[in-house]
């Protein structure tokens, strides 16, 4: 979200008034910034499923497969070891390091999508020259309004923010001198 | 207790509120998000020269730690006590006694997640800690037992010019994979679950310099509510990558052990026999650690009573399992008719000349645990603290009696060779404590040690439910 509206609030309960209230007034790119994962705030803004666990599935078969592939390919051929006569792929003893790679590269897989979903790592993101925004970490709850909203209408959402109780609301992502004159 | 509280109508509406209020709460503040954020980043913020002069001491410790494995890769190991038949000696029961104490981490972290225990919230960023450097000191063992520790690389499979591979058939390689993801994916749990408590870190921090470290390490993280629904997603998924782990990893550790021949290490019991003993180590090792952190810092109110009572009944039940395997595998030694094994179980081990280590452990294996039954020793800090360190004393003895009574005295009576270790062995199981005291001292010095969102959920979702029930 690089530019638009955001107001805050006190508590999760008023945030989520106020998601339902803008989301009823026809808004729908609206994201909220919260210090904890409140799950009303989440629920009332009716994101959709996370694809983190696709990524995840995806790198824990990659990491499941390569694992064993390399074992049989090194110890069955590449570098064939006769341990005892034992059989040159023995399939019970190639289980534990491929469980290992399994679970390594869900975990990569998992951590990469959620990296790229949320759009990390991004050091500073123009919502937080918002005033105040740095106690969105801590104990203020912010709802945000993005510019590129086809019902984009900054005064209508500034009012209805307002009516249910927002203690601050800006806009961001403007030029310094724009924000500030249009925050008043 | 009020006795009267079963006529109570909200007990009719809620049966989880009946057994809360029998309880001790999980959290007893019910301040508010500021108070909570400034008061548990307070310790990142301000020094001391209590904490300057512990770091010194365990820094200078950890120096010492150091110079001894440098002696002894350098010398070389026949400056340890360990030769042929007891080959491993105290360096693999070092291994397995650091490795065992990182599991009660991941198993807060990772398993108390999935069964959505609450209690877990103010402790797993503590517990998890302790699970990373346990694992630092662990892997010092296998790789300076090598001899040659600067081949320790030729473990993984890299492409190298000799054209040799690793035999995946070892128990080595096993180790290796098993350690290594252990340590990546708790890190990165951790990591994950530190984002938010680094963004509050940084928009709180009192100087220009710290904000920017904190900045980067936090990645930016905004707690936007998209971001947090991936996060869910991730860290619930890390958790149930890390469940299997807690199983996994001392798994593989035992079967170091379970896929020799030798009587008394040769058994499918092992590995559940090792996961129990490392997960009822851990408890202990978290308890020792936590208690006196719990009053120093005055967090008394965070990490409660319930807490204690909860980490010691898991104590409970995992060292019931362990003491139950101890006679199961005792039992089946005699049951088995094999002499070998006979002769190592029941004559070389119960009255062989380590019987003395293997009754220490058999004695307070059995009494630790079952100390447990009685609520005044699991809510006393002070007896739980005692026990604690006993336990510990005894998982260490536990691993050293497995390693040394198998090795010193097996089928062949004229290759015997009782083992005793040198002063360098003493030493540098001593400087493991100085290295992971040190590290623990820089983490909760620059890291906020109590996972600061989790406990602003936390009360905001038993304040929610106090008003739906009408009390206060």
């Amino acid at each position: 979200m690089n530019r638009g509206l955001v107001g805050s609030f006190a508590s999760p309960e008023a945030l989520v008034e106020a998601i339902l209230a803008l989301r009823a007034a026809g808004f729908r790119s609206l994201d909220a910034y919260i210090p904890y994962p409140a799950h009303e705030v989440i629920d009332a803004l009716d994101l959709p499923r996370s694809r983190v666990p696709f990524y995840a599935l995806g790198g824990g078969i990659f990491g499941a497969g390569y694992a064993y592939l390399i074992q049989w390919w090194m110890n069955g051929f590449d570098y064939a070891l006769n341990v005892g006569g034992r059989p040159l792929g023995s399939v019970p003893a190639f289980i534990p390091p491929t469980f290992e790679g399994a679970v390594l590269l869900t975990a990569f897989g998992a951590v990469a999508a959620f990296l790229g979903f949320s759009k990390l790592p991004r050091l500073w993101a123009p919502v937080a020259d918002a005033p105040g925004f740095e106690r969105a970490s801590v104990d203020r709850f912010f709802v945000a309004l993005d510019a590129t909203d086809p019902a984009w209408d900054p005064d209508k959402a500034r009012a209805i923010l307002l009516d249910h109780g927002a203690e601050d609301v800006s806009l961001f992502g403007q030029p310094a001198g724009v924000a500030r004159e249009e925050a008043t | 207790m009020d006795r009267s509280a079963p006529q109570d109508p909200r007990f009719q509406e809620s049966p989880t509120y009946a057994k809360a209020i029998e309880e001790p709460q999980l959290l007893l503040t019910r301040a508010s998000d500021t108070l909570l954020t400034s008061r548990l980043l307070q310790p990142i913020w301000q020094g001391g020269w209590t904490w300057r002069l512990a770091l010194l001491g365990t820094g200078g410790g950890a120096l010492f730690f150091f110079a001894v494995l440098l002696y002894t890769a350098v010398t070389g190991i026949g400056v340890w006590g360990n030769n042929i038949p007891v080959a491993w000696g105290f360096a693999i029961t070092n291994f397995v006694w650091w490795i065992g104490i990182g599991h009660a981490g991941t198993f807060i972290s990772a398993v108390l997640l999935l069964f959505e225990q609450q209690w877990r919230n103010s402790i797993n960023r503590l517990a998890e800690a302790m699970t990373l450097f346990a694992i630092i000191n662990a892997a010092v063992f296998p790789v300076i037992h090598l001899g040659r520790p600067w081949y320790a690389y030729w473990i993984f499979p890299y492409p190298s010019t000799m054209k040799v591979w690793p035999n995946f058939k070892g128990a080595l390689p096993w180790d290796a994979a098993a350690i290594s993801t252990y340590f990546t994916v708790s890190l990165v749990f951790w990591y994950i679950g530190l984002l938010p408590d680094l963004a509050s870190a940084r928009d709180t921090a009192p100087t220009l310099a710290k904000r920017r470290i904190y900045g980067v390490f936090a990645l930016g993280w905004r707690g936007s509510a998209r971001s947090w629904k991936h996060w869910q997603m991730t860290y619930l998924l890390l958790g149930g990558l890390a469940t299997p782990l807690v199983l996994s990893v001392h798994s593989v550790v035992s079967l170091d052990f379970a896929i020799t021949q030798l009587p008394g290490w040769h058994s499918t019991i092992f590995p559940p026999y090792f996961v129990a003993g490392a997960v009822y180590s851990g408890f202990a090792m978290v308890l020792t650690l936590m208690l006196p952190i719990r009053a120093l810092y005055g967090v008394k109110d965070v990490i409660t009573t319930r807490h204690l009572d909860a980490m010691a009944k898991l104590i409970l039940v995992t060292g019931s399992i362990v003491y139950y395997t101890y006679a199961i595998e005792t039992f089946l030694a005699w049951y088995s008719g094999n002499e070998y094994e006979m002769a190592m179980l029941l004559r070389l081990r119960l009255a062989g000349p380590y019987a003395w280590a293997v009754w220490l452990t058999f004695g307070i294996n059995f009494i630790a645990p079952n100390l447990m039954w009685f609520k005044k020793v699991r809510y006393s800090p002070v007896l739980l603290w005692i026990v604690s360190v006993f336990i510990n004393i005894a998982m260490w003895f536990e691993r050293f009696f497995i390693i040394v009574t198998s090795t010193a005295q097996d089928f062949l009576p004229s290759s015997w060779h009782l083992y005793k270790p040198t002063y360098v062995d003493g030493a540098i199981f001593l400087g493991t404590f100085f290295l992971f005291a040190f590290l623990f001292l820089l983490f909760i010095r620059f890291i906020p040690f109590i996972s600061i969102s989790e406990t602003k959920e936390l009360r905001h979702t038993l304040q929610a439910e106090e008003e739906r029930l009408g009390r206060r």
